[in-house]
């Protein structure tokens, strides 16, 4: 479970052009569910998402992980909770790489190297052993039905494939929270409504999954457990679908 | 430490799956770099050779050599003096040389002639260094035809070839009896080229040379050492001319890596966010631009020095020596002996690899320490 109490996010503070992107924000996200905040371009959405990703530090408030096993040398054994925005750098990346996947918006692939090499890429610095991760990421391209573009470079494949490319490479640390950030905005609907299974999979294999989208197909989808509407950095609503 | 280990291979290995993307750029950088390093290393290579050559010859040279001049150029000296010097407190011993040049109107080479007393040459024979033997095709026992002053042959039979140790100096030289050389120059008997001076205590050597030029003015004592110093000076003087030519060259060189280590592309830079949002540290990403910066300047550096020591010491240097050796050595010619400064080699390391690899990690700094929010923005 995430819990973020009161979480602001302000740039450039004590300038003229100060703004707020979060303001405020109680929630909790329930593990093993499918969350979506919805809201239109500049309602903070995004900036939620890499808040609670460990990506950046909110201005003020707390977030707690509970119940996820994070990389944190120093927490004390039967201690539930990890109150990650007090965290070092070190101990933040530590917890990114082990605790959440994430899947941009426009896919964020590395050019010119090949699919196998994209999915691995997350778990090169972890000092695992290549051929131990190189497995994983085999298997993952089985699952998504790209084993036939391993070799290829990232260039040659379409849309969807690209897609589950960044889905597979989400997923190459075994994280157990998937944070998604307009994963359908590039996508037609019929590979809207494929992704959006992959994701139903997903959650049935016990991960919890936290989707930034304005997009119909995501938010009305039957295997959605919640919805939080945001706008100018506020939750307007929060509602359980079940 | 086994999980460290498998994060710089793991990174390694992409720094090289990455640097394959560039192929082209990557392999004209390489290129170039590795012309750089050859032409330092070739130079630094040769110098040291040449200097080495010439210290180890000079190193048997006598401590002191008794000119006489006349009307400001060198003359015979009559070998009187010589025991008149060795009068002087202090010397240990005088011994005349005679010594000249011959040219070969067979092959167009010039050759340095000097007399022996060593009792281990016979009359009529010559020892010869290993130029000789080899414009003349000439092996132990062969005959050496010469032309004296007046036309007459000369023939002297081989009794031995210098080793090619010795053959910055000696490769051009033939020894022979004094009464063959008086044969074959018309040498007067009472006159030598010069005087070999030895002298009990290295000390008192100036003192020496300071009594000799009193007691003779048409002398010019000339101590070893001023020889070697000259040798050396002459040696770092060629090769500081040679390297002021490859100066425009070796800068453009400079400014060309310095654009491509510092310049990040905007790719590049997209790359190092995307890194940066999947859950890279910084000293991740600087571990992955320090491993390019090494792939590339090491093995520019590695082949570049290989290739140096291939090009001096196993081809002679043929794109240096006009500039290096002079002429007066151009025949006949030699093989250097390989010696290799490994101070050198560690300062040229310094000067190419550390700089580049400096200059590709320090632009990444600031792209690798941006927020990783930034980067999942893109």
């Amino acid at each position: 479970m995430i819990e973020l109490s009161a979480i602001t996010k302000s740039f450039n503070s004590g300038k003229p052009n100060q703004f707020t992107a979060v303001d405020n924000v109680t929630l909790v996200v329930n593990p093993q569910q499918i969350t979506v905040l919805k809201g239109p371009s500049g309602s903070g959405k995004t900036s939620l998402l890499a808040l609670i990703g460990c990506m950046a530090r909110p201005t003020s408030g707390r977030i707690f992980l509970r119940g996820v096993a994070a990389a944190v040398p120093f927490q004390q054994e039967g201690m539930e909770s990890v109150e990650i925005t007090s965290l070092p750098e070190r101990f933040l990346n530590d917890i990114r790489r082990s605790t959440f996947g994430f899947i941009f918006q426009q896919f964020n692939l590395v050019k010119g190297i090949t699919v196998l090499e994209n999915v691995m890429l997350p778990a090169y610095p972890t000092g695992e052993r290549r051929s131990d991760f190189r497995v994983r990421a085999l298997a993952l391209l089985e699952q998504f039905s790209l084993s036939r573009h391993a070799g290829q470079r990232i260039e040659l494949l379409s849309g969807g494939e690209l897609q589950r490319v960044a889905i597979a490479r989400a997923l190459i640390n075994n994280p157990s929270i998937i944070i998604a950030d307009e994963p359908t905005a590039h996508l037609d609907s019929k590979l809207s409504q494929e992704f959006m299974a992959i994701v139903g999979r997903l959650k049935g294999e016990g991960k919890s999954v936290l989707i930034a989208s304005h997009d119909p197909i995501v938010f009305d989808s039957p295997l959605i457990d919640r919805i939080v509407e945001m706008r100018d950095g506020s939750v307007v609503n929060s509602r359980s679908c079940r | 430490m086994k999980r460290s280990l498998e994060r710089h291979l793991n990174i390694l290995e992409f720094t090289l799956a990455s640097l394959l993307r560039r192929r082209g750029k990557n392999l004209s950088l390489l290129a170039m770099y590795l012309l750089v390093v050859f032409i330092l290393a070739s130079l630094l290579f040769f110098v040291a050779a040449l200097k080495r050559e010439a210290a180890i010859i000079l190193n048997d040279a006598p401590d002191m050599i008794v000119q006489r001049l006349m009307a400001g150029r060198q003359d015979l000296v009559p070998v009187r003096y010589a025991a008149e010097i060795a009068q002087i407190r202090g010397v240990a011993a005088v011994r005349p040389r005679y010594w000249g040049y011959y040219y070969d109107t067979l092959n167009g080479a010039n050759y340095t002639i000097m007399a022996s007393d060593d009792p281990a040459l016979p009359p009529e024979s010559a020892a010869i260094g290993s130029g000789v033997a080899k414009a003349r095709n000439l092996k132990v026992g062969d005959l050496l035809p010469l032309t004296s002053y007046n036309r007459a042959p000369v023939m002297l039979e081989i009794h031995s070839i210098f080793s090619s140790s010795a053959d910055l100096i000696a490769a051009d030289t033939i020894l022979m009896p004094p009464a063959d050389f008086q044969k074959l120059f018309n040498f007067p008997n009472s006159q030598a080229t010069d005087l070999a001076v030895s002298v009990r205590n290295p000390q008192e050597l100036p003192t020496v040379a300071a009594k000799i030029a009193s007691q003779y003015p048409d002398s010019r004592p000339i101590l070893k050492r001023e020889i070697q110093r000259t040798y050396q000076s002459i040696f770092d003087w060629r090769g500081g001319m040679t390297l002021m030519v490859l100066t425009s060259a070796l800068l453009s060189f400079i400014i060309f890596a310095w654009d491509k280590g510092t310049g990040l592309s905007a790719e590049e830079r997209k790359e190092i966010g995307i890194l940066k949002s999947i859950g890279w540290e910084t000293s991740d990403v600087l571990l992955l631009k320090f491993w390019e910066g090494i792939v590339i300047s090491l093995t520019a550096f590695l082949l570049g020095v290989v290739l140096a020591y291939g090009h001096v010491f196993f081809l002679s240097a043929p794109l240096f020596a006009q500039a290096l050796k002079g002429w007066s050595v151009l025949y006949p010619s030699f093989q250097l002996v390989p010696v290799v400064d490994l101070y050198q080699i560690t300062v040229l390391f310094f000067l190419t690899v550390v700089p580049y690899t400096a200059a590709t990690i320090i632009p990444c700094w600031r792209a690798a320490t941006i927020d990783p929010d930034t980067a999942m923005r893109y």
